[in-house]
């Protein structure tokens, strides 16, 4: 039994918006009968560019007919360019949530309304990211390349899990799971070289950023590292540019955990965050 | 709590009345251990061997102590197979149903991780087993063939008996999975010919938590768990009282209403069934129509998904199942639907009705009454129908 919210329940039962607009300036139709979830997404647009009306068909379970009905309500009345800006995240939020493995409901909204903005612009294909655009990564599902990675950039994911509960890939026969792991590496590294421009931005940090940028280089990068060989770490205050952490797990009786401190932590720091910072140990 | 039309009954049943009324005495005031000297607790112990010797004449065991107590389904399943497997430890193949239940599948699939070879043993378009493919997959390295008596989905019945005659000539040991057989059909262990037959209680209208795994006298078999001598050190560890309790009187209810199952359940569900596929342009049978357990139809509804129909036939007080990918928290239909090749347009949209001998004619009429709408308010919404035509619309795959 799922646990849907009562938002999601209200628009299963009685979803708006469904059915055809006969002269619709666009129509868009994503995923499949096999896939076992599909909408269509039809959309009325003015001459100033605003979406004057919206309506969807779906094959799919609860959640996806409420995702329909969530994203049609949410772009009408909007411009283009306001719709555009819509994510899969805010249609899961206009439902108070949806179960994680039904995220991939959202992604269906988020996807059609890629595809209609598409269209409507005379663009052929939805734009990917970057330049290898829309190698079909999972075959049983028909999910692209460029739909996994924006979906991991706006969602966060950090696990082959996530990335199939948000768009459906590596749920069928898992034969494309290495793949999967392969692109969840490479935006890891993405996010790293985005980070890094983000700090050439703004070279003197204040010390709300300081503290930010120091809590995501630990998270995202030094524990992973440290997770590897059993160890963790521990952030326990900061103080101007000194950091005080504590390793943890296998770590905290290492014979090179002097090393560990300035070599990994107080390093990928400074790389990241800060060129003064100085990492202290702490209990 | 609302009311609800039950039609769910392969999941789980309701316990019988009498059931309840036999369990409480051991939850209250007969709480002694059946191991202990004092009679307190050792009386407790003639009740449980009257519980065995229900559950004996319900499948037609010969000797009492062919019944070893599990805690259900899955326990009885994995004991059969891995007991069969630490028994004769140089034989390395196990031959079972591409559709079985995951207690055996997924033991399957970790054999198969720790070297053994399984054979998967097909079924057609209707859900029957391929028995030829069967027998000819029988080789000098088969430790144990496991295969069930009756589908949980479909509720396809599997030919058993001839598979039992056949194993036997071969000298495999033969495990038969009867979880979804019993009390809708009559089970007799000598007319299968099997060795190891597994049961839970809960799915005739027993407790939950309480199974048993049927040994023939004599069938090599190690425990699988060690501790005291409780079963006959097949299956240690204080006796579930009150389930064990529960499930010999949910036997001996369901041998004395088997007659009905037969009679006014298979008319009710072939009524029900009737009237879905010829009220419903876009409904299909999965499974085949004559070899079928009484209770269970599996209808496909084309162009709309189950998890839905399930949700507004929950709003109906309406409890029923689905194979659909979404129900279920995966992302690919039911593994029975897709080794029986049901296509993808109707995979996705099958329902499960279970009835039981508590549904009553009532209740079938009012699931009939309220299918149309839900069923036709679905079709709207779908891009594959065209409701103003009442036809399916073309296709993209």
């Amino acid at each position: 039994m799922w646990d849907y919210t009562d938002k999601v329940k209200e628009l299963y039962k009685n979803p708006k918006n469904v059915g055809k607009i006969e002269n619709a300036d666009v129509v868009a139709e994503v995923g499949s009968i096999a896939c076992g979830d599909a909408l269509k997404l039809y959309l009325k647009v003015d001459d100033n560019d605003v979406i004057t009306d919206a309506k969807f068909e779906t094959f799919g379970c609860g959640s996806a007919i409420a995702s329909s009905s969530a994203l049609t309500e949410m772009i009408k009345g909007k411009t283009v360019d306001e719709a555009e800006k819509i994510t899969n995240r805010d249609i899961a939020d206009y439902l108070g949530g949806l179960p994680e493995e039904k995220m991939h409901c959202s992604v269906m909204g988020k996807e059609a309304l890629n595809l209609a903005i598409a269209e409507l612009r005379g663009e052929v294909e939805v734009q990917g990211y970057n330049d290898h655009d829309g190698e079909i990564i999972c075959k049983c599902f028909g999910v692209e390349d460029t739909l996994i990675r924006k979906t991991i950039r706006e969602n966060n994911l950090k696990t082959v899990e996530d990335v199939t509960n948000y768009t459906k890939a590596g749920g069928g026969c898992g034969s494309c799971i290495h793949k999967i792991e392969d692109i969840l590496g490479e935006e890891r590294e993405f996010a790293v070289v985005f980070r890094e421009k983000e700090q050439e931005q703004a070279k003197s940090l204040t010390n709300i950023k300081r503290m930010q940028l120091v809590e995501e280089t630990i998270a995202d990068i030094i524990r992973p590292q440290l997770q590897k060989d059993g160890g963790d770490i521990e952030l326990l205050d900061i103080d101007g540019k000194r950091v005080f952490v504590a390793l943890r797990g296998s770590c905290s009786n290492c014979v090179l955990s002097d090393v560990t401190l300035r070599n990994l932590v107080q390093d990928r720091l400074r790389e990241f965050v800060e060129e003064e910072i100085v990492v202290v140990e702490g209990k | 709590m609302q009311r609800y039309i039950y039609l769910d009954n392969n999941a789980t049943t309701m316990p019988a009345p009498e059931v309840v009324d036999a369990m409480l005495p051991f939850m209250t005031g007969r709480y002694g251990n059946p191991s202990s000297m004092h009679a307190f607790g050792g009386l407790v112990g003639k009740d449980i061997e009257n519980a065995r010797a229900n559950v004996a004449r319900f499948i037609g065991a010969d000797h009492e102590y062919e019944i070893v107590f599990t805690s259900g389904g899955t326990e009885s399943d994995n004991m059969a197979i891995m007991g069969v497997l630490s028994y004769f430890r140089d034989k390395r193949h196990v031959i079972t149903s591409r559709v079985e239940h995951p207690a055996v599948l997924s033991l399957c699939k970790k054999l198969e991780r720790d070297g053994y070879r399984v054979t998967y043993v097909p079924v057609d378009r209707e859900g029957s087993l391929d028995v030829d493919f069967l027998k000819s997959a029988v080789d000098d390295d088969t430790a144990v063939v496991s295969v069930m008596y009756a589908n949980n989905e479909t509720g396809v019945i599997f030919p058993v008996e001839e598979i039992g005659a056949f194993l036997k000539t071969r000298g495999v040991p033969f495990h038969v999975d009867a979880v979804q057989a019993a009390g809708k059909i009559p089970v007799d262990v000598n007319k299968i010919n099997c060795d190891l037959l597994s049961l839970s209680a809960h799915k005739f209208h027993g407790p939950k938590g309480v199974g048993s795994l049927y040994v023939r006298r004599g069938t090599r078999i190690r425990p699988v768990s060690y501790g005291g001598h409780q079963e006959r050190g097949r299956r240690p560890g204080t006796e579930n009282v009150p389930g064990i309790i529960g499930m010999g009187t949910a036997a001996d209810l369901a041998l004395k209403h088997l007659p009905d199952y037969d009679t006014t359940v298979r008319a009710m569900r072939d009524r029900l069934e009737q009237g879905l596929l010829s009220g419903h342009k876009n409904a299909v049978l999965n499974g085949n129509r004559e070899r079928r357990v009484p209770n269970t139809t599996n209808i496909g509804f084309e162009f709309i998904e189950g998890e839905a129909i399930l949700l507004y036939l929950d709003e109906k007080g309406v409890a029923a199942s689905s194979g659909s990918a979404c129900s279920s928290g995966s992302l690919e239909p039911s593994h029975v639907l897709r080794a029986m090749g049901v296509p993808f347009t109707s995979a996705h949209g099958s329902i499960r009705f279970s009835l039981s001998r508590f549904v009553s004619g009532n209740d079938i009429d009012y699931v009939l009454s309220v299918m149309p709408e839900i069923v036709n308010r679905l079709l709207e919404i779908s891009p594959y129908w065209d409701s103003a035509k009442q036809e399916p619309l073309p296709i993209n795959l």
